[in-house]
Order: C-alpha cells, then structure tokens, then sequence
C-alpha cells in the first residue's frame, strides 16, 4: 500500500461526519495511523474542535470562496487536490445521495475502487480495508475488499453512533487551494415540507403502505404517532403513485432503525424491508394472513388496520396515563 | 443530428431471487435477466426526448453474459440502434472496470450530446456508474432527476434529494442519472417489436474499442467481492390474537412495555 497513510473523513452534513469519525477511529487504530475529518468552506474554527471532540486526530480545512455554499464539483475538486497531495489510504464520505455522488467522481479521479452504503467496515489481516453492504433489494450481503488506494467508502448516516465527546488534542490545519467554477449552475433549491424530526432519528415509526385507503386516514396515525412520540413514515407508492408524500422508506428511501416500527397495511416487499430491517422491534398489522411483511415482524397482527390502530390508540392511552 | 446515449444494465430480476436452504448461499443462476429498473426509466425519458426533438438515440450495454433479448426490448421501446460490449474476461469488473469500459464503448460510437443512466442499478445499487463514466468523458455530471428539460445547448434538471428539490443547468453535452419517478416506462405494442427486429444491434469485443484482458475483470478493478451471503433475520414472530381489536390491542402494548419500546 505503499506510501499512503491516514485514514480520513467528509461529510457535507455535519452530524454524518461525526459518526464517520466514529467508523474511522477503530480503522486508524489498527492501522496505527492518525484519522482526519475534512470541512471545506469558511468559519471552520468552532466545527474544527466540535469533530476533534468527536475523534478526530487532525481537521483538514479549506477555505475558499466557491466552498461556501455546497457544490459537488467544487468539493470533488478540493478532496482531489488533497488526496493527491496528502495520499490518504482510506476515504470514508456520507452516503448522501451528493455524497454519494461525490465519492464515485472522487474514485474516478484517483483511479480506484469505492464500495457504496456500507453497514461495516474492518481491516484485514493484510491491512486492506473490507466493507459489507446489503445488495440485490435486500436479498444479500457481499463482503468486498480493495485492490488499490485510496480505499473510497460511503457510509449511510445512522449506520455508526457519534462517539461521545471530550477533551482530546488535536490539530487544526487550514489549506488553501483556488478552485474552477463549477460547470453545472445550482438556479433553485426548494425545501421539501419538513417535519421537525427526520425520520431516521425517530425513535419510533408508524408506517404506512397502500392498505391506507384515504389520505385523510392518516389522521389515525397521527394520533398514534402523538401518542408514542413518533414519527409516520410510508412505503414508495404512497409517494410515488398516490403522491401524499415526497419520502419513503426503504431501499431507494430513507433507512430507519427506530426502538419500534410498526408497519400498517404494507405487504412487505423487499425493497421497503431494505430500509427497515434495522428496527430494533418490529410489529405488522396486515390483514392477509400469508403477508410477507410478517416474515420480518417480531408481533405478527392479523387484521384491519381500521379496526386494529383505533383500538392500540385506546389502549395505550390507558396504560401511558 | 444531436445524439442521445443511455446506459443499459441487464441485472437479475430480483424479485426471483432465492437462497439455497442447504448452504444459504444466493442463487442467481437461472434467474431470468431484465433492463435494470431505473435504466429502464433513462431509456423513456430518452424516448421522449428523441420523439421531441428527433434527435437519434443508441443504448450501450457492457456485459460478460447474452444480453440480447434486453436490447431487443429497448430497440423495441424505441431506441434506433444497440452497441454492446460483450465478452468473458469482463467477469469480476467493478464500477471503475465498468465505467471506463463503457467510456471507451463511447468514444467509438461517436459523437453525442446527451448521456442518459438510471440513478443506480436494482441488483448492486451502487449509483457508481453514471457519475464515473461523466467523470471519465470530462463532462457535466448530474444525478437524481426527477424532470428533464432540453434546449438546443443545455439541459436543465430538477434533482431530487433527501430533503430537497434542486433545479440545475449545465451545458451539453453532459450525463444525467435518472429516477424512478421521472417516468413511467411504456410497453412496447406488438407492432414495434416486429419493427424492431430489423433494427441493428453491434456487437463489440474488448479488442474492438481497444481494451486489453488486464485492464479489466478482477485485475483491473479496484474492488473486489469476497463473499455473498444471505442476511439472517431473528425476528419473533409472534401471533397476538384475540377475540376484538380491543383485546388484541391489549395484548400488544403488554409486549412492547414488556420490551421497553412504549412506556417510561
Ligand atoms: C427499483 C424499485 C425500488 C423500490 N424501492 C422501494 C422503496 O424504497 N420503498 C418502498 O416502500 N417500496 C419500494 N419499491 C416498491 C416495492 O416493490 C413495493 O411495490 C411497495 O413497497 C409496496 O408498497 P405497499 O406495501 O404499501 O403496497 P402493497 O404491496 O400493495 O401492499 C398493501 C398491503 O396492505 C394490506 N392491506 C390492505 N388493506 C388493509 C387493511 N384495511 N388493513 C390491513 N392491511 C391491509 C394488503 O393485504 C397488502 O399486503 C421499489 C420498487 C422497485 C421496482
């Protein structure tokens, strides 16, 4: 592996860096190696010690003007030009749907390899970096491992928990690069409506698939999601066909694994399985008895789910009170 | 006349997938093959695009195994023409093998304005390959689009984020990926399919666009496959019933107090 060393880590969202930090720290110690997160843009100083806090033995920062807002190109052109200067051996990137973006643009360029999603990461016996990941809808596990370096991975946010932080030092490092303006022009962003938590922080998820007949219907998740302090989620066609959302969960969605999800109406297709199979308690209300959802659920409810929610409503009222 | 390339990735239908009860090993042998989902997508889009502007539209496929029932279908759907890049060393490529395999596949087709890919593939869903092979050819990279829009000189894209929707500009040519909710892919009528066997399909060995054994398999990528196992999952499994809702209800908050999920 030759001359390259460190093991490094960038994220555009703040909080998914902090929990690369926390993959990347077991890999540096085996490695014997220093783990350094990268922030691009300005005003770095207070981020620069809150990741040093969270694990970071060193903060690569590069400031410049085209950095402060985010852009692909101009951040795939900044982790170039340090790659190649400093010649890292491993990279962990936020698998963002731009992270991951980014990483595979930022492989082409260095010429190597780049597992996408990872769930885990070791070092070998030969000190090569080895990733799993769940592919074909969910039906597998590949285990892969490099052939050259740097060794590229993303990482989705909520694979890895933040370490807690502390007082640790570290080393703070500003480089300064100039940067072309980026070929593909931003015109708008528009915020999709958002709730206050993001579902894959919700500690609870009641989910909802095609068997919710009504929009309007939802009103009983809601209530249900009040009363557990949860969060409602739904399936890719409620997005998709019905057009009541603008998320999913599941494998093209988002990937939750909240304390208890419970699935109402959902027939349990792998591809939405993919994006919950993490949940720590599982619960599934369907009314066909053969569904497939209930081969993943760890309380299997047979029944209507217009019957089924109004009445755990009723009864978790009582027992919360 | 401005060209449109779109990426076409024959993967396993995934939905047939099945482990061995005896190993717990995948099966993918015999599993019929299809057009990747999303790709599948890219190439509607390019359809219309094609239909619109009546610009000309070629697929690229590169591949180790038969692919040509799956360019048929796209010849089909309304593609003109089939480049495919078919042989047996390709086996253990990764993305990089890949994109840079199809990056060369497109320097011999030609000229073009627009390349069109599915935002990943459904078998390993990487969403590597697009971003790679825009890399490679030095031209604008755009991912996640949701609605395409072209003129003469550039395209604008609105990309779908996790919690955002971005609208974009760049000049042509350029890649786009694509998602699955940018279009419904149509079936071809009987009509077309008959037409579309005159259509020409090209069929390319790594020696036609000068790519040596080395450069790609396992030799030439950067990542390689250990293992593939089937994920075990422990789940409980347990029936609540009861004679009412009501009772059912009961018994289930019980277990999730029980399980330290609802409650203080
Ligand atoms: C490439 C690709 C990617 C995909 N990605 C995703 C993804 O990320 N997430 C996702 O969710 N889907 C995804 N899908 C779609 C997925 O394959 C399924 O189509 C989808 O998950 C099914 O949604 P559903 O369970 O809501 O609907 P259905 O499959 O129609 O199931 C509805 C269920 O509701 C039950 N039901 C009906 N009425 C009642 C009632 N009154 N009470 C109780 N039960 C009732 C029925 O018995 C049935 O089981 C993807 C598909 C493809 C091809």
């Amino acid at each position: 592996m030759g001359e390259k060393k460190g093991v490094w880590a960038f994220s555009e969202n703040m909080e998914l860096l902090k929990e690369l930090l926390a993959c990347g720290s077991p890999l540096a110690a085996k490695l014997d190696t220093e783990l350094s997160a990268v922030l691009l843009g300005g005003d770095m100083k207070e981020k620069a010690n809150e990741l040093i806090k969270h694990g970071a033995d060193r903060v690569l920062i590069v400031d410049n003007p085209n950095l402060r807002a985010f852009h692909i190109e101009t951040c795939l052109a900044a982790l170039t030009k340090l790659a190649k200067e400093k010649n890292p051996q491993i990279i962990l990137i936020g698998a963002t749907k731009n992270g991951k973006d980014l990483a595979s643009r930022l492989a082409t360029r260095l010429q190597t390899g780049c597992t996408p999603d990872c769930s885990q990461l070791f070092v070998d016996e030969e000190g090569w970096l080895t990733t799993k990941r769940i592919v074909f809808s969910g039906n597998a596990i590949v285990t892969a491992s490099y052939l050259k370096t740097p060794q590229i991975a993303t990482i989705p946010s909520r694979t890895f928990e933040k370490l807690e932080p502390h007082e640790r030092t570290g080393n703070a490092e500003k480089i300064s690069m100039s940067l072309e303006e980026p070929k593909v022009k931003i015109m708008k962003i528009e915020k999709m409506e958002a709730t206050d938590v993001k579902i894959e922080d919700a500690k609870i998820v009641i989910c909802g698939g095609r068997g919710v007949e009504k929009k309007e219907d939802f009103s009983f998740f809601k209530e249900l999601a009040r009363t557990l302090q949860g969060q409602i989620g739904n399936t890719r066609p409620l997005a998709e066909d019905r057009k009541w959302f603008s998320s999913w969960v599941g494998l093209s969605g988002k990937k939750i694994k909240p304390a208890l999800y419970i699935g109402c109406g959902i027939s349990g297709m792998i591809q939405h399985v993919a994006g919950m199979r993490d949940s720590q308690v599982v619960v599934a209300i369907n009314k066909d008895p053969e569904a497939a959802i209930f081969e993943v659920a760890d309380y299997i409810l047979v029944g209507d789910l217009y019957e089924i929610l109004p009445a755990i409503v009723q009864e978790l009222k009582k027992t919360l009170n | 006349m401005p060209r449109i390339i779109v990426c076409l990735k024959q993967s396993v239908d995934v939905s047939q997938l099945k482990a061995d009860p005896s190993t717990g090993r995948l099966v993918t042998a015999g599993v019929s093959r299809k057009i990747s989902d999303f790709d599948k997508n890219a190439l509607e889009e390019a359809i219309r695009i094609k239909e619109k502007n009546g610009w000309e539209l070629a697929t690229v496929t590169v591949n180790f195994e038969e692919v040509k029932a799956s360019i048929r279908e796209a010849l089909a759907m309304g593609a003109d023409k089939g480049f495919v890049v078919l042989d047996e060393a390709l086996k253990g490529s990764d993305t990089w093998v890949t994109s840079s395999v199809l990056a060369k596949a497109v320097g011999k087709i030609g000229e073009f304005d627009l390349i069109l890919c599915g935002e990943a593939s459904i078998d390993g869903f990487s969403a590597q390959v697009g971003p790679r092979l825009g890399e490679l050819l030095k031209i604008p990279v755009i991912t996640y689009a949701r609605k395409i829009n072209i003129t003469q000189k550039t395209v604008q894209v609105e990309r779908v984020l996790e919690d955002q929707y971005e609208t974009v500009e760049a000049n042509l040519p350029a890649l786009v990926t694509v998602t699955k909710e940018i279009n419904e892919p149509r079936i071809p009528s009987l009509m077309a399919i008959m037409k579309a066997s005159k259509k020409e399909i090209l069929t390319w060995k790594l020696a036609d666009i000068e790519v040596s054994a080395e450069e790609v398999g396992e030799s030439g990528s950067g990542v390689r496959i250990r293992d593939v196992t089937v994920p075990q999952v422990g789940r409980k499994k347990i029936r609540i019933e009861g004679e009412t809702a009501a009772e059912i209800a009961e018994k289930l908050v019980k277990e999730l107090v029980k399980e330290g999920v609802v409650g203080k």
